[in-house]
């Protein structure tokens, strides 16, 4: 890509990306007090992943059989309350494994 | 002399303890590198696709550290959009960031000076703000330093691996990896939402939006995924707050 086009839009993609983390974060220095916007703010976090993880990671392979046995696998390691790690190589395997599965059907 | 080294050693220790160290950081880090690793792969290749050159496709990850606007992002370069297009959909994309840094400002203990939020706040994403946020102890400066080295390095080397070796790996190979990365999401929330019924209901209110905006064709075709996202967290947590209004700063229901 030509670096005209690329790096005035490169420059203002970053930039902007850095001021909506950094702003808020650098200036924002009070305790929140109030009990509903502190539970609001506690809340966020799970609310955000939940929605960004239902439904895209049934989409995130070509094949919706073998993302929903990743989803089953994570849901199931979690709820054990295995490690981070644990749960995010056990939901790729077991992906992996039912994509494997899914083509020896396919092809035989 | 003696008194005042157990001074120090009283009142240094606790700090260190509460706000986590460096090495644990780094060692919380290390899932989402690798989760990092296989889905900056995927964006490597698609950037390369978009008509980036690799060198262009790593200068975007090492300057944003973000999944959906650097694709929204490379989608404006590849059809030389403007920049005030780039500005605003980098903001209604990533808005979420700010939401988390709020909440995350009352997690962080002294360590966290003006300029140390400034320099750190580069690397705030979903996952790190997930992990750190899942911490029993406060957020130290050295902890969330170390917390966002490998993620940063996955993010870059991911990017620099699938923009140069993007066409040789097999799709079913990389679909698969990019699943972990949602089964990262799943390790926050599910032990959480195990042990607090507001935070259940929230993820599920949460999910049944996202959802809304994904299979009503209208929504999916008029509200982008960066904003869809921003609704289903706001309203589900907003939610939380109107049927728990006795949720105490514990995390458990006092009523």
């Amino acid at each position: 890509m030509n670096i005209s086009v690329f790096l005035p839009l490169l420059l203002v993609m970053a930039f902007t990306t850095y001021l909506v983390r950094a702003l808020p974060f650098t200036l924002f220095r009070r305790r929140i007090t109030n009990a509903r916007v502190k539970a609001f703010f506690d809340l966020i976090p799970y609310t955000v992943l939940s929605a960004m993880t239902f439904p895209a990671i049934l989409y995130a392979t070509d094949s919706l059989p073998a993302a929903c046995a990743g989803l089953v696998v994570a849901l199931v390691l979690s709820f054990f309350e295995k490690s981070l790690l644990t749960v995010a190589l056990g939901a790729c395997m077991s992906t992996l494994a039912a994509t494997v599965v899914m083509m020896l059907i396919q092809k035989g | 002399m003696g008194d005042l080294a157990e001074k120090n050693q009283k009142a240094s220790v606790p700090a260190a303890d509460n706000g986590g160290t460096f090495h644990e950081g780094l060692k919380d880090g290390l899932a989402i590198g690798l989760g990092y690793l296989s889905v900056s792969f995927s964006f490597g290749i698609l950037a390369v696709a978009s008509g980036l050159s690799w060198w262009q496709a790593v200068l975007v990850s090492l300057t944003n550290i973000t999944s959906a606007g650097q694709v929204a992002g490379v989608g404006i370069m590849s059809a030389s959009g403007g920049l005030i297009e780039m500005m605003i959909s980098q903001i209604v994309i990533n808005m979420r960031y700010s939401l988390m840094a709020i909440s995350l400002t009352q997690k962080t203990d002294g360590s966290m000076t003006a300029v140390k939020r400034a320099l750190l706040a580069y690397g705030l994403t979903d996952e790190i703000f997930g992990v750190a946020v899942s911490k029993d102890h406060k957020v130290g400066a050295k902890y969330f330093f170390g917390l966002t080295i490998l993620p940063v390095t996955g993010w870059v080397s991911g990017t620099l691996l699938g923009a140069v070796l993007g066409g040789i790996f097999p799709d079913f190979l990389t679909n698969a990896l990019a699943v972990g990365i949602y089964g990262m999401f799943i390790s926050i929330v599910i032990p959480k939402a195990k042990h607090s019924r507001m935070i259940l209901i929230c993820a599920v209110i949460a999910c049944a939006i996202s959802c809304l905006f994904f299979y009503v064709p209208w929504l999916k075709a008029h509200v982008s995924s960066g904003f869809a996202i921003i609704i289903a967290a706001v309203v589900a947590a907003l939610a939380g707050v109107f049927f728990f209004p006795h949720y105490d700063e514990t995390g458990k229901e006092a009523a």
